[in-house]
């Protein structure tokens, strides 16, 4: 039972991608050898920024050989038939074995394939992969044709057991395996030799190379937030950040530096930022004023004078990086102080979209509709309008034209300068949510007027111009923007029927436009777009889509929050035994009745009289469908949909008892056509309250 | 312990002759206005076709919208980069550029150089590669990329081309906060020259120049005649009349791309190209380029063989 160590040794491997190399390496390498009838015991795979490594145990020594029959033509068939089985198997004639058949002599191919050296097959399956590496972009180097990440330099193929190591045969593209690697960059020396994993991974580390992703990253958490404690600081955890400054180091060495005082008036987001972006540094922070006061960054050295002049070459870096981002700051402080005016002036030369203006004209669509939509969720209108001006006015300043990713913060942050109210800073940095599934939804109603007005033009601008999402491609975030309404409205509580905000919407796209977009969006297009937004987002929360299905379909389906309460109510309604049975009770008349009507050609909907009706049962059933009526009217206008469904559950015991005791389909065709209109009363009371055609089962 | 140099000048010539001593062909700075050292025909052009080439060299490159009269400290709309390209790349590529670290006084014990993913894009020239931005200390001090394409056409073999920035380099070197304050000749020498008094003036002119006052009429003009300029001479027959040679005219159609390419800039220092239009005057800048990258491999220095 062989162990294997594979290590592919490149230049320097972009960090994002050393994780999942790894694991392609590891699949793809086993992969390999189970399909060639391998068995391995345990397999392990590593990054560092300069090599995947592969560790596996317990390989089996050969594969089992195989002997495969199979059966070819009849020995006078065609000649051509002949030549395809001989193509096929790979044989020749002479080859073939001729067996008596019932229908005659037929060629049988015997193949034997002898057991292969797991060496051998272990040589074509690391060539293979090597070949067809997924890297998600690669290159070739020199005059070769290899393709690699980078240049790829040497290749370690191992085998050990216990008469010892040997390198396995393989050569790619001049590359000719071995059993040497090197250790880091500058701190080791030569290459050196291995025997097999154990040794491979001690021999790295005292070549000053930590093997595992893991454990670097344990050593940089350890030691900053060491370093970080000794002087009463704490570290902020990026886990992204960690992640890749540790596929950025061999040998990671901990520093832990001052940012200049002149810096530390910068809000501690851009301070964050500017070192996370630029530097890739960790920010320190002081727990007792919440300040960003020091950073960490990460070496891949060991010097002479313990990182002294490391240090302060990164020192010299950041001041200049922040020196230009006070730079900016200061800068924008001054126009935000004069009232963002100089920002907004230039948004008119900004393009949104050819079709939809300039960023100032969408703007101001935005506020007209904040203004539109304020009352409607509580908040003040004046406030909403001027929210929405300014909440796009630091597009153009300079610190977000350096870090898109602090829009709206630093909106907060300008608007805050500006000496503009609270509610309108607030909406500044909160307008733009939610922009995912678990993303914070605002709820000062300020914040919420703007947020939804700025992607309901979005929606209503693009529909308007059909750039609508297709497929996979969604290159303006529609769908964020829809399931971003969809939750503001649902975690709020708003009772705000969308029809006719779309159509103010679309009125206002149209007005400030005229002539650039020809037509108007189509609004019921556009809702059925949300229906379906809202059917992912509530089957991700557990709602069946046929219940959903059932509520879209009838009136006041543009009141999302409405049709939400409506889907809970059916859903809980179908989990009880009345529901269940109702729904078959009702399935059921709506069958009889759908023949009926289909073949006698009418509708049957009026007109059921209970001086006709013949049976007991049928006479009850009048009876609660007279009271049912009476209590889901008024239920239903007060949107009370549990009632609703409570008295539509009343129903299940009389439709029951008529359907155990009555044939509908009598010889007496008054009686069949009051019972069939007896039918449809079930049908319009059950329809009434929820479309349960639509629901399965 | 390396000793250290003294001057801006010292650097390039340390460098000019640590590649020397390489094998590269320290060539000139091309006589044209250029963004960058990669639109030097001799990065450009001799990265196609199958021919062997190192070259070195410094050129002068001019980003116009990065002018700021001379006051930032390291922001110049004239600057210089020092450019190093081999085809194929040496498979030693990554330990010869460490030694020229080391040949201008960078220790690499005492310092921590790394290589951190960047891969290099130029939107005009219809080119691309892989490779890294160098840090040392957390300081960005050169390109490093394999070309995988240019001018449309894949690169075979592929060149490893190395981009040093030199007023940064130098500044960082040097130990030098403002770029004016840099010593440009040696700061012992009879008459001592900072950086500034070789260019803050020119800075302030051209800062000028680009943000306010270029003509941009003429240069829209001069823009088209420059397209069209290259893509006429591109039309000519291959055989030279007059000599009756096979004469493709490579090398003048790509001056014509260079100072289209140029001219863009201008423009667009000026704030006259809208977002939109961006886009397209790249896109008409990459089409001249690629016109020159296939006029070139029908070129003998582009590999073509008779």
């Amino acid at each position: 039972m062989p162990d294997v160590l594979i290590e592919l040794f490149s230049e320097e491997i972009p960090a994002r991608m050393q994780r999942k190399a790894a694991d392609d390496l590891k699949s793809l390498v086993t992969n390999g050898l189970v399909e060639a009838g391998l068995t391995y015991a345990g397999v392990a795979a590593f990054s560092t920024p300069r090599r995947l490594a592969l560790s596996i145990d317990g390989l089996t020594a050969a594969s089992k050989p195989v002997r495969e029959e199979r059966k070819g033509p009849r020995v006078d068939a065609p000649e051509k038939a002949i030549e395809g089985f001989l193509r096929a198997t790979g044989l020749n004639k002479e080859q073939l074995e001729v067996r008596d058949e019932k229908k005659g002599q037929v060629y049988f191919a015997v193949i034997e394939k002898p057991g292969r050296s797991a060496a051998e097959i272990l040589a074509e399956v690391l060539e293979k992969a090597v070949r067809n590496f997924p890297w998600p972009k690669s290159m070739r180097w020199g005059a070769g044709s290899l393709r690699w990440v980078r240049p790829l330099h040497s290749i370690i193929c191992l085998m050990s057991d216990e008469q010892g190591a040997q390198v396995v045969p393989l050569e790619i593209d001049g590359i000719v395996a071995g059993d040497t690697t090197r250790g880091h960059r500058f701190m080791a020396g030569d290459a050196f030799r291995v025997t097999g994993f154990d040794d491979y991974e001690a021999k790295l580390k005292r070549a000053k190379v930590v093997l595992r992703a893991e454990e670097r990253a344990e050593m940089i958490w350890h030691d900053a937030t060491n370093q970080a404690f000794a002087q009463g600081l704490e570290v902020v955890e990026d886990k992204g950040l960690l992640a890749e400054v540790s596929g950025l180091v061999e040998w990671p060495v901990v520093l832990l530096g001052a940012i200049d005082d002149a810096f530390l008036g910068l809000p501690p987001e851009v301070l964050q930022t500017s070192m996370k972006e630029h530097q890739k540094f960790f920010s320190v922070r002081n727990p007792k004023t919440g300040r960003i006061e020091k950073f960490v960054t990460v070496a891949n050295m060991e010097t002479a004078d313990h990182g002294a002049t490391i240090l302060a070459g990164n020192q010299k870096v950041l001041a200049a990086r922040l020196s230009d981002a006070k730079f900016f700051w200061e800068n924008d402080l001054r126009i935000a102080k004069e009232g963002m005016g100089a920002w907004r002036e230039s948004l008119a030369n900004v393009t949104f979209h050819n079709k939809l203006g300039s960023q100032a004209e969408r703007i101001a669509r935005i506020a007209a509709l904040a203004g539109e939509i304020a009352p409607m969720v509580g908040a003040d209108a004046a406030l909403a309008v001027q929210a929405a001006e300014v909440a796009k006015a630091d597009l153009s300043s300079e610190m977000v034209y350096e870090f898109p990713e602090l829009q709206g913060l630093m909106g907060r942050y300008y608007a805050e300068a500006a000496g503009l109210p609270a509610e309108v800073a607030a909406a500044c940095e909160a307008h733009y949510s939610p922009l995912g599934p678990s993303d914070d939804v605002p709820t000062a109603p300020v914040s919420v007027a703007v947020a939804l007005a700025d992607k309901l033009d979005t929606l209503t601008g693009f529909w308007a111009i059909d750039e609508k999402p297709t497929g996979s491609k969604d290159p303006f975030a529609l769908r964020r923007a829809a399931l971003g309404v969809i939750r503001l409205v649902l975690v709020n509580g708003l009772t705000l029927p969308l029809l006719p905000l779309f159509a103010q919407a679309s009125e206002i796209v149209g007005k400030r436009d005229a002539g650039k977009v020809e037509a108007f969006a189509d609004i019921n297009d556009l809702l059925s777009f949300f229906h379906d937004r809202l059917k992912v987002f509530l089957r991700d929360q557990g709602v069946r889509h046929d219940v959903i299905d059932a509520c879209i379909a009838m009136d006041g389906a543009d009141d999302l929050a409405l049709l939400v309460k409506r889907a809970e109510a059916l859903g809980a309604f179908l989990t009880t035994d009345d529901g269940e049975n109702l729904l078959q009770g009702f399935k059921r008349a709506n069958n009889i009745l759908t023949q009926a009507e289909e073949k006698d050609g009418v509708e049957y909907s009026f007109g059921a009289d209970p001086k006709f009706a013949e049976e007991d049962a049928e006479k009850a059933l009048f009876a609660a469908l007279d009271k049912a009526e009476a209590a889901i009217t008024p239920a239903m206008a007060a949107q009370d949909f549990a009632a609703a469904m409570g008295a539509m559950a009343q129903l299940r015991a009389p439709i029951d008892a008529f359907f155990e005791a009555v044939q509908v389909n009598s010889d007496n065709q008054v009686v069949r056509r009051n019972r069939l209109n007896l039918l449809s009363r079930i049908r319009s009371i059950c329809l009434s309250v929820a479309d349960l055609r639509q629901v399965e089962g | 312990m390396t000793d250290k140099p003294r001057s801006f000048q010292e650097i390039i010539l340390r460098l000019q002759s640590y590649w020397a001593a390489k094998g590269c062909a320290v060539l000139q700075p091309y006589d044209m206005e250029v963004g960058a050292g990669t639109f030097h025909p001799a990065t450009t052009l001799r990265s196609l076709g199958t021919q062997p080439w190192a070259a070195a060299y410094v050129q002068p490159s001019r980003r116009p919208t990065d002018g700021r009269y001379g006051e930032n400290p390291n922001r110049l709309q004239h600057y210089y980069q020092y450019q190093v390209l081999i085809k194929p790349s040496p498979p030693d590529l990554q330990a010869l550029y460490l030694g020229s670290l080391e040949a201008i006084g960078i220790d690499a014990n005492l310092h921590d150089i790394r290589f951190v993913e960047d891969d290099w894009e130029s939107p005009t020239l219809g080119a691309w590669g892989l490779g890294w931005e160098v840090w040392c200390d957390g300081m960005e001090v050169s390109q490093f990329t394999y070309f995988q394409q240019v001018g449309g056409h894949d690169c075979h073999p592929v060149s490893g081309e190395l981009t040093y920035g030199l007023e940064r380099l130098a500044m960082y070197v040097l130990g030098v906060d403002h770029v004016m304050g840099m010593p440009f000749n040696d700061p012992d020498a009879p008459i001592a020259l900072r950086y500034g008094d070789v260019f803050r003036q020119t800075e302030e002119e051209y800062s000028r120049h680009n943000f306010d006052v270029a003509d941009t009429e003429k240069l829209l003009r001069h823009f088209e005649d420059a397209e069209a300029e290259c893509q006429r001479l591109l039309e000519a027959p291959v055989e030279d009349p007059k000599t009756g040679k096979r004469i493709i005219m490579a090398h003048p159609a790509y001056d014509q791309c260079i100072k289209a390419s140029h001219l863009f800039n201008l423009l667009d220092a000026r704030g006259v190209i809208s977002v939109t239009e961006r886009q397209a005057y790249i896109g008409r800048v990459r089409a001249l380029a690629k016109l020159c990258a296939d006029a070139f491999v029908q070129t003998e220095a582009g590999g073509y063989v008779a």
